[in-house]
């Protein structure tokens, strides 16, 4: 060990716990307006008397202007990760409001995990439990919320092994329970949102592209906003996110099979769940084909109970 | 390149880090890279394209992990889960050591997702070499811990930088990462002489280096790498391969990332300093790089 430069008490571990947990309430505590420190503390004292309590000042910035660095790079940093992963709900609420919705967000559901790909795994809880946040289109901004958090867990979501037609073999159906790949989140939506979201990326990459190749010009932005697509109109759609060969994709399928699937998602066997689906006097025959697209596409494994 | 055991006797050159916008140039052209860094975090996902791209990365190049979130300087208690995901990692990129930073980044379990500097105190060294020592018990494979660029100070400290990084790798018998540029932008916000931080750490723990680009504001500079290396910066770095020996060397580039080829002729000017000091270690040779370089 080395020499100390401090004639000061030396520093407990309990004291230096109290600094970190006081550190991080000032780094995490929401901005203010304009994007800047709040000036107050929540005990209405000056934040300046909070940072210079555990922070130096050097000879350009006071502890509150240094401590402020940390704080706005928190925010900055958190809101860019939730634009990026939900470029759909910004364009539903709009830039302003979607970074209202962020903040709020990221205030009552801090992260919890090592990872940034979990920042938004209680958005759509949140989003229920909150919706004047994205009043007045709350349907159509939680859709959407469901819609791109599914394609995050499409991306890198745990694979099981497929089951084969081995293993079905031989099964009764009354007591044959299939599950889906957990990465695959089948989904009833109450607007088109797997064609708005072509539309949305075919738009990004126009943008990026010519970005790319001329100087934005003053009045882009807006000429930008102009040119987005217009947001979808009602329509009651069933879609599938799932991946294949590790690429991302929207599978459209008939409100039947939606049926049959949520009902093998929540444990029913096989041949009760192709009643929920089709009805006592459907046509099993339309299953058949579908289960050959959906095995091929290796979207069902063993149940894991 | 200096081997030694805290890097895994490994003489690796020079590396980029591996980055999405890359992706596509390096599976189609294969281009000849002595390795590539990944951020460990990125891959500790279950399956998908990620580790689908990695896989192929590590049939042709040599893979090593660093970390942005085991937050050694915390005083929290490791998430196991997370440590079992590094661990299977680990075992499928076989990293012959892997690094992360000096810093603290979460509380009570709530993470911040940022690199924040701890307070330099002999509290903090204990902790921090525990947490060190038992992540390097666990994954079974030397830690090099990184330096990280800072803003603010604390009033606790009770020495300086350089000797907290000394009093921790040696308490947690680990290697360093030395991050040269994150030392000139800490120096800068700070009003320390980075040249005295380069002379006072043990030259022997230095497993790997970093190098990167800043950008300065008017009252700090902060450590964005979305620059080339900047020429202070590549006078440091002549400095501190003539103290540590010719080191294994990465460039960081992580913001307005240009091209593959600009980002890999970037780094390839390290090449210069550490081939003048495998031939002759001597001050002109080094100067004369210096200068090429700027």
């Amino acid at each position: 060990m080395t020499t100390t430069l401090s004639t000061q008490p030396r520093q407990t571990l309990p004291q230096l716990r109290r600094l970190q947990r006081l550190a991080g309430a000032v780094i995490m505590r929401p901005l203010a307006r304009g994007w800047n420190m709040q000036r107050r503390w929540i005990d209405g004292r000056p934040t300046q008397q909070v940072a210079a309590q555990f922070i130096k000042p050097n000879d350009r910035l006071t502890s509150f202007e240094r401590i402020e660095i940390y704080n706005k790079q928190y925010w900055f940093r958190l809101i860019d990760c939730l634009i990026e992963d939900f470029p759909g709900l910004q364009a539903v609420l709009g830039r302003p409001r979607f970074n209202v919705l962020a903040r709020a967000y990221l205030d009552q559901c801090p992260s919890r995990s090592f990872s940034l790909r979990n920042l938004a795994s209680r958005l759509v809880p949140f989003l229920q439990k909150n919706p004047r946040l994205i009043a007045p289109r709350r349907e159509l901004a939680l859709d959407m919320a469901k819609f791109e958090w599914a394609q995050i867990v499409a991306f890198d979501g745990p694979a099981l092994p497929a089951l084969t037609v081995d293993d079905l073999l031989g099964k009764p159906p009354a007591k044959l329970r299939l599950a889906l790949q957990p990465y695959i989140t089948v989904l009833k939506l109450n607007y088109p949102l797997d064609t708005y979201a072509l539309k949305l990326r075919q738009h990004a990459v126009r943008n990026d592209a010519s970005n790319a190749i001329e100087e934005r010009r003053a009045n882009s932005k807006s000429a930008s906003k102009k040119r987005r697509p217009p947001l979808p109109r009602p329509k009651t759609v069933h879609v599938v996110v799932h991946r294949h060969n590790n690429s991302l994709y929207y599978k459209r399928i008939d409100p039947q099979a939606h049926k049959l699937l949520t009902a093998l998602r929540d444990g029913l066997p096989l041949q009760r769940a192709l009643r929920v689906a089709l009805g006592p006097r459907g046509n099993p025959s339309i299953a058949g084909q579908w289960f050959e697209t959906w095995s091929s596409l290796g979207w069902f494994c063993k149940p894991s109970h | 390149m200096p081997a030694n055991r805290f890097n895994a006797h490994t003489q690796l050159g020079i590396g980029i880090g591996l980055r999405i916008p890359h992706y596509n140039h390096i599976l189609k052209n294969k281009p000849q890279v002595d390795w590539f860094e990944i951020i460990s975090e990125n891959y500790m996902c279950d399956a998908g394209r990620p580790l689908a791209v990695l896989d192929q990365i590590l049939e042709q190049y040599e893979v090593i992990q660093h970390g942005v979130s085991l937050y050694f300087g915390s005083t929290d208690r490791f998430d196991r889960e997370q440590l079992k995901r590094l661990k299977t990692l680990v075992k499928r990129t076989k990293t012959p050591f892997l690094s992360d930073h000096l810093c603290w980044g979460s509380a009570d379990g709530t993470y911040t997702h940022d690199l924040l500097p701890v307070p330099y105190t002999f509290a903090a060294v204990r902790n921090t070499a525990r947490r060190v020592r038992e992540v390097q018990d666990f994954l079974e494979i030397p830690i090099i811990v990184e330096n990280v660029s800072s803003y603010a100070e604390f009033h606790a400290s009770e020495m300086t930088e350089w000797q907290f990084l000394t009093e921790v790798v040696e308490a947690a018998d680990c290697g360093i990462l030395l991050d040269v540029n994150n030392i000139y932008v800490s120096s800068k916000n700070h009003n320390f002489d980075p040249y005295e931080y380069l002379n006072n750490i043990p030259h022997h723990r230095v497993g790997q280096m970093h190098i990167a680009g800043h950008s300065k504001y008017e009252k700090y500079i902060l450590d964005t790498h979305d620059h080339p290396v900047l020429d202070p910066v590549w006078k440091m770095y002549a400095h501190a391969i003539r103290k540590c020996g010719p080191t294994s060397t990465l460039l960081e580039w992580d913001a307005h990332i240009p091209s593959f080829e600009e980002v890999h002729r970037e780094a390839l000017k390290a090449r210069k300093f550490l081939d003048a000091v495998q031939k002759t270690p001597d001050d002109r040779t080094l100067a004369a790089a210096t200068a090429a370089t700027a």
